[in-house]
């Protein structure tokens, strides 16, 4: 069914009777030409894009519990492309071009909106680094402007600029930046992916990895034994428990990101602002819903909730840079399970055993790079070959030390 | 969540600093093969269950800490002092 507005308009007079479910609901195969572990964000794209791009359609998405349910589900929806480092730069600015694409090519609604992302510099050693950033953003061909004080004033009156701690010398603006409405967006590609023909399984656990010879050979399921030419594993947090399947370690720890949301309020907040400086970051829901988040709690988890000490230190931060949003009631928090590696940038890349892929280490910036992951690691899993803007993204960078440490702290497991 | 330190007895999470996994006890030798030095730095088994890591108690008695956890329900199950194994090093 092609969703449109005349088709809003027809329904609503039809009392709504005539909506089919999005998806199949199919028995797996005995046999498919790929697998992909795992039905979140990057699966799906990943699925979607083998399809679309490599004819590929003879693939099923194993999902364990519900399409979405993991991180795509429960993040704070944030898009942007303003990475610094060769490598970074032109995966996630070719993910941006994909965002703005993405409702045409899906006939889906994700609710995708550039209001602008601002990070804020508060000395002058933060704002050199900060037009590097930015220049390195505009030779990516994306776009990005440097605001000084009076700048971020005309966009965001709100902020206390003269807080002693980390008064507000600036901004780096980035237009194209935004958010985008997580669940549609899984939505959205599970729902191209299975009009292509993909079969997405849901209530399918993946128990074992099958492997003869250094070959994939398929994998065991909740659901029977699914045999594979070719598999992929897309579990992000979970990272490490299924590539233990395939008897490999992985230069991943799993970590507790805490996010939060308050009741629906007035537009307020225009833009997505981001204070490095406090670990604060915030954007407004079209809900109403002031969408904020901080830092790892930094210590390794998968109980998907975090401890007090960061919510504390979240909402101070947040006061610290706006006051305003203190009477604000918080309706709920959760915690996502972050794959963080010891540079903090991601893997797309095959393994060891010939036909098994690896697509995971997506930090706490998995969200915006969804369709740039699965068009990436598609294109990987159909050739053979690393796509051009996720060449650098190797599992042995670490042993081999090309490393991608965008945020020049040093490569090592409690640095990202 | 508490631990509770040999030292110093049951203090708050905020004194404490996360540093990594228990496999930093198991240094390899000054002379052992990359792969080994990759495996001890970057490598990982990741537990979703009980787990061992190191923490530090910065804001307290400045002890190394090997802790005893569980990653899925946030249980703490033991403290010990880094210092009271042998040579600092990871016996199993």
């Amino acid at each position: 069914m092609r969703y449109s507005g005349w088709k809003v308009v027809l329904e609503g007079l039809r009392g709504n009777r005539g909506w089919k479910p999005a998806w199949r609901d199919p028995a797996p195969k005995a046999h498919y030409d790929a697998v992909i572990i795992g039905g979140g964000g990057h699966g799906l794209s990943t699925a979607y894009y083998l399809a679309k791009n490599h004819g590929m359609t003879n693939i099923a998405v194993l999902e364990k519990g519900y399409l979405g349910g993991g991180n795509v589900g429960r993040n704070t929806t944030i898009v942007r492309a303003n990475y610094f480092l060769p490598g970074n730069s032109e995966f996630y600015s070719h993910s941006l071009k994909l965002w703005e694409g993405l409702e045409a090519d899906l006939n889906y609604n994700v609710m995708h909106s550039q209001r602008g992302l601002i990070n804020l510099f508060h000395s002058d050693g933060q704002r050199d680094a900060f037009a590097r950033r930015g220049n390195a953003m505009i030779n990516q061909g994306d776009d990005a402007v440097l605001l000084d004080q009076d700048g971020v004033r005309e966009l965001l009156p709100y902020l206390d600029f003269e807080q002693t701690r980390f008064p507000v010398y600036g901004g780096l603006l980035h237009p194209r930046g935004g958010t985008a409405r997580h669940d549609a967006v899984a939505w959205g590609y599970a729902r191209g992916a299975d009009r292509r023909g993909v079969d997405l399984i849901q209530n399918c656990e993946v128990t074992g990895i099958d492997i003869e010879g250094g070959k994939v050979r398929g994998v065991q399921t909740t659901r029977g034994v699914i045999r594979a030419d070719k598999v992929a594993i897309i579990t992000a947090g979970r990272s490490g428990q299924v590539a233990a399947m395939a008897g490999m370690r992985l230069p991943v720890e799993s970590h507790i990101l805490q996010a939060f949301v308050t009741e629906g309020l007035k537009p307020v907040i225009d833009h997505v602002i981001s204070f490095g400086m406090g670990h604060f970051y915030i954007s407004q829901s079209d809900k109403g819903g002031l969408v904020f988040g901080g830092d790892l709690d930094f210590y390794t988890s998968y109980a998907q909730r975090g401890n007090l000490p960061m919510v504390e230190h979240v909402m101070e931060a947040g006061m610290t840079l706006m006051p305003m949003i203190g009477r604000a009631k918080v309706l709920r928090s959760w915690g996502g399970v972050m794959d963080m590696t010891p540079d903090g940038s991601p893997i797309i890349d095959k393994t060891h055993i010939d036909g098994l892929f690896l697509d995971c280490g997506w930090n706490y910036g998995g969200f915006k790079a969804v369709p740039a992951s699965g068009w990436c690691m598609a294109h990987l899993m159909a050739t053979n070959e690393s796509h051009e803007v996720a060449r650098r993204f190797r599992l042995n960078r670490f042993a081999t030390g090309h490393l991608l440490d965008e945020e020049g702290t040093g490569s090592q497991h409690n640095l990202h | 969540m508490r631990l509770t330190c040999p030292l110093c007895g049951p203090r708050d999470r905020r004194e404490f600093t996360y540093y990594g996994a228990g496999d930093y006890l198991s240094r390899p030798d000054p002379g052992a093969p990359a792969e080994a030095w990759d495996n001890y730095l970057h490598l990982r088994d990741n537990p979703a269950g009980p787990t061992r890591d190191l923490w530090y108690h910065d804001q307290g008695c400045a002890a190394w800490l090997l802790v005893s956890r569980n990653t899925i329900t946030h249980e703490i199950t033991g403290v010990e002092l880094v210092a009271d194994r042998k040579g600092g090093r990871d016996e199993a």
